[in-house]
């Protein structure tokens, strides 16, 4: 028995033997939160606003008569609903969240603050010029940030994320082979892009969706471009090549200014995948490689928060020869200010569009701009010298454990181990990622890139101390040991300790429930 | 500099646990030509009270909408929204967390999509919603792509009613993978005239209500002609909350909604960043572009939510997507869904009344003004009036004297010769006082 603490004395647990299962679902902390739609909130509501006149509307017939099937929350129950989802979230503001690919850096809160400043939040895109003009200076300034640390002559602003930055690029790629008598529906068509097999799937998507052909490039051993290979595929009928570098296995392309080269020779344009842009910049500048045009992930470089999976934004920086098909709006300005550019004639004629309703994602541009402004350029070389630091420590103190998929020579930001190491034990990359989770850590990228078996890629960031690196590598290092052990189990059955168990990924896509509805089978719950 | 938790000591010693002299044996890759010694020419590090002083006199330079008497629309509106979003979307479990891809550690994020896509839904009068995409004018130009799969056409006619920002990123993206667009006049209540436009070839038929002057319109004889022709309706909303007072899209015939939610939850931002609704019915769900969260259970049976059909999307099916779109809108889904949670049902019907209420008082005080001509029929929260004046001069004179007095059309079509074409919206945040001064600014300029 366990002392009571009812007459003030402190208490001692007691040894446990068994965990019953908790009866109302909760466990500790961690409450098992129904959705909105299934409390009393029907006909309630948390906002108290002024009644109406009444004298209605002359609308007639278009009033909406049906109910709308939503429910209302009070303020205290909004807050304790979204607080208890929210406990059953990792986050970068926990624990090192090393996913390759996705740079899950820290969120500095100044960014936050400055992006809520009235005069960044509060104002209107199609407001007069003459209104905005801190704000066309403050994407004008962003601007010269971004083409300054690429070396590139122009940024198209406007993409909302990177998958729409690939199109951007794309599209002005397409443009500037049309008007030079090569477009899609000329006779010499230039219908081709060139992407390496271990390219995000985003490159390939973009390519087929803006009606290219897409051809995949073979890698060599060593994790590159197969320049052979390349060189056997570029032709007159290719439009672009499209390349991550650092690619997709944390590696620099050591021949990168042989491909933008036999790309140039062969008349198409060289895109690069920005999304890796953190591993080198303030230390290359993709302009001095060849680059044609490379989207900046914002949310990844430059530390806009991810938020659950946006939002983000993806300008494009462009070479000369490209700058003219930048979408619009753009900003100029002279000596009478700045101004926005937004219909594509004039000085804009060759422009190919544009790509949103308005100028783009300005919330995110203030966020990058603090945060680019912090750091300064001497900062920002820091930055990426501690990405790598930090991937090559990783890769250093796990590769006698673990099979890193590339082991000659440095990484760049992140590190790359395949699953050879777990032959024999009968757990696959998965399980092992499961198993993380419940060790407190967010599992690295899995199966990705698709060119490695079972991949598993790493990629800390700059924002990681040494502490917190250690213990990752040290829980790292204690469940490989376990796995090669044999303790199946508790890799099988991962997690454990989650919010939830494994969940069944198979019966969500084959019994798709996208909402959620009422047992009568109606949007409203029953009274 | 305060972001890098590294200490030249760590360095050292991880230089030395790798096997490395120094930094740069870690950059040998890079080819000798491209590296790059010492700093860029920029800014050195800096402080948060440089970058913030800094910052602020940038949006210093910027007429906040709130300091004014404020009448912009024309596809983004300015709302009150509680407190409580705010607080809850700057959550460090929210806001720093990513995409849902390990839904054991996700549940929170995935409940609030969940929840997102029935809220949207239900408010949309569809039977399936995704979970966003970048904004309305990209969700369009999905709607588009999509309708072009699903009926293996290739031709969209689009109203003339439909913002003409929205049209333009539509046929940037869809005339690149050749699908036609024919594009009618702008006409103040004209969705009526797609209905003679339909064609065997016609994919879809691409209608806004409220349309860009305003002008709200009952769809449903629209929806009839496109399903009789084998071709589907596609509906823009530009303004989310007009459809707590107007018949949804959804019974009026939808098949697709493409709509903007910025609305509910997310400021005004100066464009972005915003939440693209999009919603659809059951049977085209295999040809929906975007994230969708689903219900299962997890190994001990309790349930659970995950990212599911994944197999539309490009980390799976690559060139084979149904879109190319990865990060989406996710956050401002959050702010989206807390904000309507709060709203419910009773709060959105009578916020939607009280915008229709300003806006029918900011036109009567209009209609009194010499040489104001109301344009727009039937409204929610916006109309069009035609001035003696260019429309933009109007505006700029108004906002040199502190006051954003609507968004010239012009701006958004110079083309159409509508010069003297001004839209004007009123939200709940519109007070009676600022009415009386648009009037009154713009009668005295019109008769300057």
């Amino acid at each position: 028995m366990s002392t009571m603490n009812t007459v003030g004395r402190p208490t001692t647990p007691n040894a446990v033997t068994t965990k019953p299962a908790t009866l109302t679902g909760g466990r500790g902390l961690l409450q098992n939160e129904p959705l909105i739609f299934e409390g009393d909130g029907w006909g309630k509501t948390g906002v108290d606003l002024p009644a109406p006149e009444g004298h209605g509307s002359d609308l007639g017939g278009l009033v909406r008569s049906d109910p709308i099937g939503l429910p209302g929350l009070s303020e205290p129950e909004a807050m304790r609903h979204y607080v208890r989802l929210s406990q059953k979230n990792h986050a970068i503001d926990l624990a090192i969240y090393p996913l390759g690919s996705c740079t899950m850096k820290h969120n500095p809160r100044l960014n936050e603050k400055m992006a809520r400043l009235p005069g960044f939040a509060d104002i209107h895109p199609l407001q007069p010029m003459s209104t905005v003009q801190g704000a066309l200076e403050l994407m004008d300034t962003l601007a010269h940030w971004l083409k300054t640390l690429t070396g590139m002559p122009a940024v198209a602003m406007s993409p909302k994320a990177g998958a729409h930055g690939e199109l951007c690029g794309l599209m002005a790629i397409r443009a500037a082979h049309r008007a030079a008598g090569q477009g899609l529906r000329s006779d010499k068509p230039r219908n081709k892009v060139l992407v390496p097999t271990s390219a995000h799937g985003t490159n390939p998507a973009t390519a087929a969706f803006v009606g290219y052909q897409v051809v995949e490039i073979a890698q060599t051993d060593d994790g590159r471009v197969d320049i052979a290979d390349l060189a056997a595929k570029l032709g007159d009928d290719v439009a672009a090549i499209m390349v991550t570098n650092p690619n997709t296995c944390g590696l620099f392309e050591r021949d990168i200014l042989e491909i933008s080269r036999l790309t140039h020779e062969a008349g198409a344009y060289f895109y690069c995948d920005g999304a890796n842009f953190n591993a080198i910049v303030g230390r290359v500048r993709p302009g001095d490689l060849g680059v044609d045009a490379m989207h900046i992930n914002l949310h990844k470089t430059f530390s806009t928060p991810h938020g659950g999976g946006g939002p983000g934004a993806g300008p494009v920086v462009l070479s000369e020869a490209l700058a003219p098909f930048a979408p619009v709006p753009w900003v100029v300005h002279d000596q009478n200010g700045f101004e926005l550019i937004e219909r594509p004639e004039g000085e804009a004629r060759e422009a190919f569009g544009r790509l949103c309703a308005f100028q783009g994602q300005m919330g995110m541009y203030v966020r990058a701009l603090s945060y680019m402004m912090s750091h300064g350029s001497d900062g920002l070389r820091q930055v990426a010298e501690d990405a790598v630091l930090n991937a090559n420590y990783i890769k250093a103190r796990l590769s006698d454990l673990m099979s890193p998929a590339f082991p000659d020579g440095p990484c760049m930001h992140e590190a790359l181990f395949d699953d050879e190491w777990l032959k024999g034990t009968d757990i696959t990359t998965l399980d092992f990622a499961k198993a993380m989770i419940d060790e407190g850590f967010h599992p690295m990228t899995m199966y990705f890139p698709l060119v490695v078996h079972g991949a598993m890629l790493i990629e800390p960031t700059e924002t990681e101390s040494k502490a917190e690196m250690d213990r990752f590598i040290d829980a790292m290092r204690a469940l490989a040991q376990a796995a090669k052990a044999g303790d199946v189990d508790r890799f099988k059955g991962a997690p454990f300790h989650a919010p939830m168990r494994r969940l069944d990924e198979t019966r969500a896509a084959r019994q798709p429930k996208l909402k959620w509805t009422a047992p009568d089978g109606s949007n409203l719950a029953a009274e | 500099m305060r972001y890098l938790p590294l200490t030249p000591d760590d360095r050292q010693a991880m230089l030395a646990a790798i096997g490395a002299q120094s930094i740069d044996d870690l950059f040998v890759d890079v080819p000798a030509a491209a590296r790059r010694e010492g700093f860029v020419d920029l800014p050195r590090v800096s402080g948060e009270l440089e970058v913030e002083r800094a910052l602020s006199a940038m949006a210093g330079r910027n007429t906040v909408a709130g300091s004014v008497p404020f009448f912009c629309g024309a596809g983004a509106y300015r709302h009150h929204v509680p407190a409580t979003v705010d607080h809850i979307i700057q959550r460090s479990e929210f806001l720093t967390s990513y995409t849902p891809y390990q839904p054991e550690i996700a549940q929170g994020t995935l409940q609030y999509l969940y929840e997102f896509q029935t809220q949207v839904a239900a408010l949309t009068g569809m039977e399936v919603a995704n979970a966003s995409l970048y904004d309305g004018s990209t969700a369009m130009a999905e709607g588009v792509l999509m309708a072009t799969r699903a009926t293996r056409r290739n031709k969209a006619v689009i109203s003339g009613g439909v913002h003409p920002h929205y049209v333009a990123a539509t046929e940037t993206v869809v005339h690149a993978v050749g699908v036609e667009t024919q594009v009618l006049a702008p006409a103040f209540d004209a969705e009526d005239a797609v209905i003679a436009q339909i064609g065997p070839d016609t994919a879809c038929v691409v209608v806004q209500t409220p349309n860009v002057f305003g002008t709200a319109t009952d769809v449903t004889k629209i929806a009839e002609a496109a399903h009789a022709a084998g071709a589907l309706l596609i509906v823009v909303v530009t303004e989310a909350v007009s459809m707590g007072l107007l018949k949804s899209p959804g019974e009026m015939g939808a098949d697709i909604v493409a709509a903007e939610g910025q609305s509910i939850g997310n400021a005004l931002n100066f464009g972005g960043p915003y939440v693209g609704l999009f919603a659809t019915r059951d049977k085209l769900i295999r040809q929906m572009p975007g994230r969708l969260t689903g219900e299962t259970v997890d190994a001990e049976g309790e349930r659970g939510f995950v990212l599911t059909l994944s197999t539309r999307e490009q980390h799976i099916r690559r060139d084979k997507a149904t879109s190319n779109i990865c990060t989406n809108s996710g956050l401002c889904t959050l702010a989206f869904s807390i904000h309507m949670s709060l709203l419910g049902e009773t709060g959105l019907r009578r916020l939607a009344l009280l915008n229709h209420e300003k806006a029918v008082a900011t036109r009567d005080a209009l209609a009194a003004v010499p040489g104001v001509e109301i344009l727009t029929p039937r409204f929610f929260n916006e109309f069009a009036v035609k001035l003696p004046k260019n429309a933009e001069a109007v505006v700029e004179t108004m906002a040199a004297h502190g006051l954003l007095g609507g968004v010239p059309y012009s701006r958004l079509n110079p083309d159409a010769g509508m010069d003297d074409v001004l839209l004007v919206a009123a939200t709940e945040t519109t007070l009676d006082t600022d009415i009386k001064i648009l009037a009154g600014a713009l009668g005295k300029t019109l008769s300057a």
